[in-house]
């Protein structure tokens, strides 16, 4: 409402700044109030170019479908047949991200397990370790070998499925991590070699290897260690995709993983999940070149994580090129986290339902991202699992009528040309046309 | 004695066969010959056999080692004995950077010096280095004990937790939050056993004692400058 002054000259209408949103002056606020930088979970939520600017034309006069109920869709996928005697046989192309224990608590990695595995597809361990109940619960068992090697050790490595070498994640490229006290139980503690109650801090860098050359003969030894049985991945964050995924291949990887911004972390600084990495969509074209110029395009696979949320996701991320993709933080709203029903208890953590970032400080009111046992018991394992397995089968659903649509008979062959993108930053990013057109930015052979 | 010609035998059939060997195995000395600087030899192993190394090695030799006793008559290249959980590894020449990274448990000793690193992230094992050893070893240690008899490059200890490092000659600096600590009873006794464990002859009363001073271990802004 405009105010007069006495002398009837009108005030203007009181104006937000663009640049010092409410947002923004809240950090300052929080900045100078604590003298650190935030810490949270989760993955960048400022608004990037994403699989929501594509669409899928589907079938037409030349492209003919698929019939709905009759006609077979295979969702099927094989991963770490280049060089694994044992490779991964999925039936479904949709992976459980790493997520440590620690991070979430034992029943919440035993929900992961159950309901992979009733789903048919793998999980995959953590900057933790491993423990007994991921492993039970868990057909098919990825085991990351992180830079912080927390619980690592030869015993559990020959009982995985696969080892990913994490050298990156989407939400800190080039970060470690940071799990506050609170969350370090003496479980926690005993199983990272640290005193309970500290700060743990993981490294970013590997503590034996550095570069494309020493990762190749760290993966001989992890394959001698394991007589060549058991696929090796390597993931990395959407840093340099092409160059990256290259030198992953090179170095002799069976698959790559590949983590977008939007990928979730327990714990890191704010301002490096939101200011670096690169979008999801923005990474897949180039691995995929990358992936076609050295002849290892559906040999090597490529997995592709980083904010992936539904079927239409899953069917894009394959239209571009990659052979499964992985979730984290949807599974974790799967299970349960960010329920409006704890709506109450997360007001009083001073935020709301779908907001709750502060994982790390272990007072998860869904008891999924805490190791305080009276919230842990909240959480049903098993009806965990069965959540997790519905919202797997409901996505793979969801991508099969995509692919049947466009006339396909596994998500495999859905391809980029199935594809049109609504903005211009998309058009680029994912090399598909501008819907409407037959250009994209910086398409060969084409000019402004 | 089983002899491995590794330069015909190549690295795979020779790693096969160390891995066959279970806890009862009664083929329980092994000698490598030809090594010629090739990586991963004898990694992964998991029962109480000893093998010797002819000469020198490459990266992670007797990485992830359990129960074995691996003898490296040469000089040893990165990462030798990489999170080794228990038995024993003795370089006889020196070790290249991150000796024993990340060890859970057992025991390293090199008679001559081991370079950068020696140590990093170290969680339980024991190393033991007669000569010198270079500049940021044991970074981020969190567990068990390195000794070195002779001198410690830069940053000794850096970010270090509960790892503990003895060290006879001189220091050229600690790391961010590592300490000068009293030598007292109870680590001359540790010392002295980790010395013949090694089968080291040297006085534990002429070591130094350095560790975590603990002021890193819970974040506080004040100290944002020592990260």
């Amino acid at each position: 409402m405009n105010k007069i002054d006495p002398k009837g000259i009108p005030h203007t209408t009181p104006r937000q700044s663009a640049t010092f949103t409410q947002d923004i002056n809240s950090d300052i606020r929080r900045a100078a109030a604590t003298g650190i930088y935030d810490i949270r979970g989760g993955g960048a939520k400022r608004k990037v170019p994403s699989f929501d600017d594509l669409l899928f034309m589907g079938a037409s006069i030349s492209r003919y479908p698929l019939e709905g109920y009759r006609e077979k869709c295979e969702t099927s996928v094989t991963i770490g047949g280049l060089h694994a005697e044992n490779p991964i046989e999925l039936d479904i192309p949709i992976t459980i991200a790493g997520m440590s224990f620690g991070a979430l608590s034992g029943p919440a990695k035993e929900a992961l397990g159950r309901g992979a595995s009733a789903a048919g597809t793998s999980t995959t361990t953590g900057d933790g370790g491993m423990t007994p109940e991921e492993r039970g619960h868990s057909n098919k068992l990825v085991y990351q070998y992180l830079p912080s090697r927390y619980g690592m050790n030869p015993d559990d490595l020959r009982k995985a499925d696969a080892i990913e070498i994490v050298v990156g994640q989407g939400a800190k490229p080039g970060g470690g991590g940071m799990l506050l006290g609170q969350k370090i139980s003496d479980r926690v503690a005993e199983m990272r070699n640290l005193p309970k109650g500290i700060d743990q801090r993981s490294a970013c860098r590997h503590p034996d290897w550095t570069g494309p050359d020493d990762l190749e003969i760290k993966i001989l030894e992890l394959r001698e260690i394991t007589g060549w049985k058991v696929p090796i991945y390597v993931k990395v964050a959407g840093a340099r995709p092409y160059y990256d995924t290259t030198l992953a291949i090179k170095a002799g990887a069976d698959a790559v993983v590949l983590d977008g911004m939007q990928g979730g972390t327990a714990a890191t600084q704010d301002v490096f999940i939101e200011h670096v990495g690169q979008p999801t969509l923005a990474i897949v074209r180039p691995a995929v070149q990358a992936l076609q110029d050295l002849g290892m395009h559906r040999k090597v696979q490529l997995i592709l994580s980083g904010g992936i949320r539904s079927g239409a996701d899953v069917a894009k991320a394959m239209a571009l090129g990659a052979d499964a993709v992985a979730i984290g933080t949807a599974a974790l709203i799967a299970l349960g986290d960010n329920d409006p029903k704890w709506e109450a208890e997360y007001n009083a953590l001073g935020t709301t339902a779908g907001a709750y970032d502060d994982w790390h400080e272990g007072q998860d009111p869904a008891g999924i991202t805490t190791q305080d046992p009276d919230l842990m018991a909240r959480f049903d394992p098993v009806e965990g699992g069965r959540r997790l397995r519905n919202y797997l089968k409901v996505m793979t659903l969801e991508a099969q009528t995509i692919a049947r649509a466009c006339g396909k008979n596994h998500l495999h062959n859905l391809e980029p040309e199935d594809l049109v993108a609504l903005t211009m930053e998309a058009a680029a990013m994912a090399q598909v046309p501008l819907a409407g057109t037959n250009w994209y930015p910086g398409k060969p052979g084409t000019s402004y | 004695m089983q002899t491995i010609d590794l330069s015909e035998t190549g690295l795979r059939a020779t790693n096969k066969m160390l891995h066959a060997q279970a806890d009862n195995t009664n083929q329980t000395a092994w000698e490598i010959v030809n090594p010629k600087g090739a990586h991963a030899i004898a990694c992964g192993l998991n029962a109480p056999i000893e093998v010797t190394v002819k000469g020198s090695t490459g990266y992670y030799c007797g990485g992830m080692n359990q129960q074995a006793t691996i003898n490296i008559h040469g000089s040893a290249g990165p990462g030798t004995g990489e999170n080794i959980m228990s038995g024993k590894i003795v370089i006889e020449g020196d070790a290249s950077q991150y000796l024993g990274a990340t060890g859970h448990g057992g025991m390293i000793v090199v008679k001559g010096n081991a370079s950068s690193r020696c140590g990093i992230s170290m969680k339980g094992v024991n190393i033991v280095v007669q000569g010198n050893i270079g500049h940021m070893s044991a970074f981020m240690g969190q567990s068990g004990n390195l000794v070195v008899c002779g001198d410690a490059g830069d940053a000794l200890g850096d970010s270090c937790y509960e790892a503990r490092f003895f060290v006879r000659g001189t220091v050229k600096s600690l790391g961010a939050d590592c300490e000068k600590k009293e030598m007292r009873e109870e680590h001359l006794t540790l010392l002295q056993g980790l010395l013949d464990e090694a089968g080291i002859d040297a006085d534990p009363a002429e070591f130094t004692r350095y560790g975590s001073a603990r002021t890193l271990y819970n974040f506080d802004v004040d100290n944002a400058g020592a990260y």
